[in-house]
């Protein structure tokens, strides 16, 4: 079982505390500290294949558990004959909703979804009945054996004859201005389509239940968020929340597809059944259905601008599909509303959002949640307005962007970063020779009386990096086609194209969202040892190696472990919404500032110090029902890409070769961590705009392998060109700013902005496919 | 319903290719394995239950080419990356197209006789083996046979080989002049062909091969487009008019469908648009001085 990192310092501090432990008298720069990149603890076990993923974890006469999945997207459930498989040499348990100890539901804002399917199922894949047997492969064979009578009817696939029907988790309008009468020199109407992408973590669903002894359990799962686990599984196996101790297991990327429930509750109804621990692994196939999904979305805009390209009146129709169960649709639709036209200014707005419920496979949480769909479409119409105006798409958007004191479309006025003291550093975090000069800050020309707008600057910022003057006559692996050697050059054409996207940062809508970190500094061996110990899970984005540089900044100590992630500490809240090295960042930095006042006052040779503190952002405030008006999001964060493509027009392959990035994170906290979050952001971004779908017919996954659901490869992602900009969020930790997930946002539209500029081609939809650029292409 | 096995399949490891032969004859049930990479595959999601298997990889006969003179007998066992790195040369065409086959773990425990036996039409490696004209050779304990490339497959992942019979080699005829293979993904590499194609020319006979893959039921010839009239006596008549005939010839010899990796119309298409650029590529570099691809 993955056991507690105890990272050692990559390098002893110079000047740090030596062996005389010594109470520190604020914080200082610290060697291995925030803004360094020092490596990170579990690196040299994940790198050496030592590391235990969810998927490696071994107990003393453990049992397998395995899921009976409903093949069909709405049937009624006549009868579940559980006998065949009980009958099974090597089997202990066969459960149905029969067997739910609790209550029958569970979900992360809505508890609507069956712990196993009661009397019907309402999408394919739907948990029908769990199996616990000696091996995984007796506890299939046993699923296998079990008899389901299926009354088959015709599932609800479509979106909008859902929400005509009055089938949906959420409706949220935004009114703003007078959208009816505003006029408009320009006007753009278009529908956009963004089909079903899915977080495809390399780690499948994964986790063990290992019973007490006294009645309760202990889980150990790959998880987002242990404490939501918790509160939802308590009610559905009848145990007070202190009979469940939940344990991080190694996580092998979460993107979203970590927040709901999975394994949890059918290993722990096995565990406590049978008596052994019990261990749940998916595979593949089984992890496409077994998991939420990016809400697929068609969206008809329409755009107004005045003859200089300003933004008079945005329109818009959104249908996100929730499919057949709630999980955190109302938050990705009040998103998709709040945040649908960008960051930019506009007058008048009527916007109309709706989270359907279908029998399509349920959609949740995935990087860019609500924020991504949108900014597909919004892009989309900047570009459009642009090319009706002759205007060059970075200057539409300047003139429109959001500024200091700006109101977002839910009345929010944009507060930071203080136009006052604006704390910006430019670095180039990939440094090309003769690129990137640093416009000048912003507010050192006294001339310019608009309030500093930080996406201006951004946009300023890359339109001073050069295009990449990229070869034509290459080796096939850097054209469209790659190793397939469809190209030597013919057909190939270079576009280029820009995207950007606003994305809040932290939980919105009045959600109380808080962070518990506890620090306890003791000495070992005549040295002051510090001990972190939070609930929050490090999913891949370095958040372990994050505490530990504040730790350290904080308290000037070198030795600092990790206690394993539990929930014998307080929540962290979920590693999502980009808003962990926010929110429990801030946390231990609290903890971490508590325990150095206790410090001053005593000597650790007295005996240890332990602080505990609970870290909460600012208030937010619910979207009003008619109007969307409200003071929703904690924090905004900024992205720009700019993408160059080389795409083979004659059979519709593309290459992307090039991707430069601006993002504005507030702080680098550690810039190599960083790097990889733009990075991976972005290409997942990437994978949205030219392959990755969940196709579905009828209701029923076509493409449930990686065969079939594709995603970029290394040859598909181009090198990226980062400008990292630090404009300080004074209400923040150290002024730091959420970046997992504005690229995902941005590189979308910029990538098939792209695609147009080399095709000439509309494209209104994502992923764009090889037939698509084939078909009705201008000769 | 039967009940299923629950035991492990049994596993034989034979010493040499008469005991293999001798194995399957007594088993026919057994299923020979050798990269495994797409069994295993068929195994993980029960999808195949082998009740018994038959491990290939210890035996040395299966793991060698050898140079036939005018052709290269290559062991059914020889997995891609020594094909691509040992055979570029005389075979281009099987080269190019194992090039394109999965990820280099893949291409490095993958075999031409384990593509063959699963006989799928998205096979990479079956397009040049149609266009090469080769000859699959297979064993049993009642003899040898060998068969043409284009008689092998009879439909989707089924094939002329009977119970009891094993793929030994596959001959291939050396490259008597520039091939080539193209394959079309959404993905830039280790994607499955949403269709491929394809062309070896041979200059001595002065005859095209052809073949298409992941576009029918099975791996195709193009016939039609074999028979095409080219320029010989005047090669810089070959021109852009022609390419295009022969796409459409290529195209039409196909029957693809639609599915979850691309359409019927856009695979027809992509087809005409690779053989155009295959044919144009391997006259331009029969007929020009340096000209490499």
């Amino acid at each position: 079982m993955p056991e507690p990192t105890t990272p050692t310092p990559p390098r002893r501090a110079a000047g740090g505390v030596g062996t005389h432990p010594a109470a520190p008298a604020g914080p200082r720069p610290h060697a291995a500290g925030v803004g360094t990149s020092p490596a990170r603890p579990e690196a040299e076990a994940k790198v050496n294949g030592a590391f235990d993923y969810a998927s490696d974890l071994h107990f003393d006469g453990m049992l397998w558990g395995h899921t009976l999945r409903s093949p069909h997207p709405s049937a009624g459930i006549r009868a579940v004959d559980t006998a065949p498989a009980l009958a099974l040499p090597g089997v202990h348990a066969v459960l149905t909703a029969a067997d739910v100890p609790g209550k029958l539901h569970y979900g992360l804002i809505d508890a609507d979804q069956p712990v196993l399917a009661a009397g019907e199922v309402r999408y394919q894949g739907e948990p029908v009945a769990i199996i616990a047997a000696d091996t995984l492969d007796t506890a299939r064979l046993a699923a296998e054996a079990i008899r389901v009578d299926y009354e088959v009817r015709e599932p609800q696939c479509d979106p909008q004859a859902a929400v005509d029907a009055g089938n949906h988790f959420r409706y949220q309008p935004v009114r703003l201005g007078e959208p009816v009468t505003a006029e408009a020199a320009v006007i753009i109407a278009r529908e956009y389509t963004v089909g079903m992408q899915d977080q495809a973590p390399l780690g499948p669903e994964s986790g063990a239940a290992v019973p007490t002894g006294d009645g309760g359990v202990r889980l150990h799962v790959a998880t987002q968020w242990l404490h939501s686990d918790l509160e939802q599984l308590a009610p559905c196996l009848d145990l007070e929340p202190d009979r469940i101790h939940m344990v991080m297991a190694g996580i092998g990327g979460a993107f979203g597809a970590r927040e709901d429930l999975s394994v949890q509750a059918h290993m722990a109804m096995l565990a406590l059944a049978t008596g052994r621990p019990v261990k749940m692994m998916y595979d593949r196939a089984e992890s496409f259905l077994g998991h939420v999904h990016r809400h697929p979305a068609r969206m008809r805009y329409e755009h107004g601008a005045d003859e200089h390209g300003r933004l008079v009146y945005v329109k818009a129709h959104i249908v996100l599909d929730g499919g057949a169960y709630a999980s955190t649709t109302d938050a990705v639709v009040g998103n998709a509303a709040s945040l649908a036209v960008g960051p930019y200014e506009v007058e008048h707005v009527a916007i109309d959002a709706w989270g359907a419920r279908t029998n399509n496979p349920p959609c949740g949480a995935m990087r860019g949640f609500g924020g991504v769909q949108t900014c597909f479409a919004y892009e989309s119409q900047m570009d459009a307005l642009a090319e009706a105006l002759g205007l060059d798409p970075l200057e539409i958007r300047r003139r429109n962007a959001v500024a200091q004191g700006s109101r977002l479309i839910n009345g929010q006025i944009i507060d930071a970063p203080s136009p006052a003291a604006p704390a910006v550093v430019g670095s180039d975090a990939v440094p090309q020779a003769g690129t990137a000069p640093s416009p000048a800050p912003p507010g050192a020309a006294g001339a310019d009386a608009r309030p500093f707008s930080p996406l201006a600057d951004m946009i300023d910022r890359i339109r001073e990096i050069p295009v990449p003057a990229i070869p034509a006559a290459r080796d096939i692996l850097d054209l469209p086609g790659g190793t397939g050697n469809t190209t030597h050059g013919e057909g190939v054409r270079r576009g280029v194209g820009y995207g950007v996207g606003l994305k809040n940062v932290c939980y919105s809508e009045g959600f109380d969202d808080y962070s518990t970190a506890r620090i306890r500094l003791e000495l070992e061996d005549g040295e002051p040892v510090a001990t972190i110990h939070t609930a929050a899970a490090e999913v891949g984005q370095g958040h372990w190696n994050l505490q530990t540089q504040i730790v350290r900044t904080e308290l000037g100590v070198d030795r600092v472990r990790l206690a394993p992630n539990d929930t014998k500490v307080g929540s962290a809240g979920s590693s999502s919404a980009s808003r962990q090295s926010y929110m429990t960042g801030g946390a231990v930095k609290a903890a971490a500032e508590a325990a150095r006042a206790l410090w001053t006052d005593r000597d650790l040779a007295d005996g240890p110090i332990e602080a505990t503190r609970v870290f909460r952002h600012r208030a937010t405030k619910p979207m009003d029902a008619i109007t969307g008006q409200g003071d929703s999001h904690v924090q905004l964060a900024l992205c720009v890409h700019r993408a160059t493509v080389d795409v083979d027009v004659e059979l519709g392959l593309v290459k992307v070769v090039d991707l430069t990035c601006v993002q504005d994170v507030g702080k680098a906290m550690n810039p190599n961590a960083l790097e990889g979050q733009i990075h991976g952001g972005t290409a997942q971004g990437l994978g949205l705009a030219v392959m990755e779908e969940l196709v579905t017919v009828r209701g029923e996954v076509k493409n449930a392998s990686f065969t079939d659901y594709l995603i970029p490869t290394i040859l598909d992602m181009p090198p990226m060109r980062l400008h990292i900009v630090e404009n300080a969020d004074p209400e923040a930790p150290y002024g730091l700013r959420g970046a997992g997930e504005p690229p995902t946002l941005s590189s979308t539209p910029a990538i098939v902005a792209a695609i147009r500029d080399a095709t000439g081609l509309a494209l209104t939809r994502v992923p764009v496919r090889p037939e698509h650029l084939t078909t009705g292409r201008p000769s | 319903m039967t009940t299923p096995a629950l035991t492990a399949p049994a596993f034989h490891r034979p010493a040499d290719l008469a005991d293999a032969l001798a194995h399957l004859a007594e088993h026919p049930g057994a299923v020979p394995i050798a990269g495994g990479t797409d069994l295993m595959v068929a195994v993980n999601y029960r999808r195949a239950r082998p009740e018994a298997m038959l491990d290939l990889t210890g035996l040395a006969e299966l793991r060698a080419w050898s140079d036939e003179g005018d052709a290269i007998r290559i062991g059914s066992g020889v997995p891609y990356a020594r094909i691509v790195a040992e055979l570029a040369t005389v075979l281009p065409g099987l080269a190019a197209a194992s090039r394109t086959v999965g990820s280099p773990q893949i291409r490095n425990r993958g075999t031409l006789g384990g593509n063959l036996a699963t006989a799928s039409p998205a096979g990479d490696g079956h397009p040049p083996l149609l266009a090469c004209g080769a000859r699959i050779t297979i064993a049993s304990t009642a003899g040898t046979r060998t068969v043409a490339a284009d008689a092998f497959f009879t439909g989707p992942k089924r094939s002329v080989l009977e119970p009891g019979e094993l793929i030994t080699a596959v001959t291939v005829p050396k490259a008597a002049g520039p091939q080539q293979f193209l394959k079309v993904g959404t993905r830039n590499a280790m994607v499955i062909a949403v269709c491929s194609f394809a062309l070896s020319l041979d200059l001595d006979a002065r005859r095209l091969g052809t073949g298409i893959g992941s576009a029918g039921p099975v791996p195709l010839r193009a016939r039609e487009a074999e028979r095409i009239d080219l320029p010989w006596a005047d090669p810089r008549r070959f021109d852009d008019a022609l390419a295009a005939e022969f796409g459409r010839r290529v195209a039409a010899a196909a029957s693809p469908m639609d599915d979850v990796r691309g359409t019927a119309d856009y695979r027809r298409h992509a087809l005409a648009v690779c053989a155009a650029r295959a044919l144009r590529r391997v006259w331009a570099a029969a007929h020009t001085e340096g000209s490499g691809r």
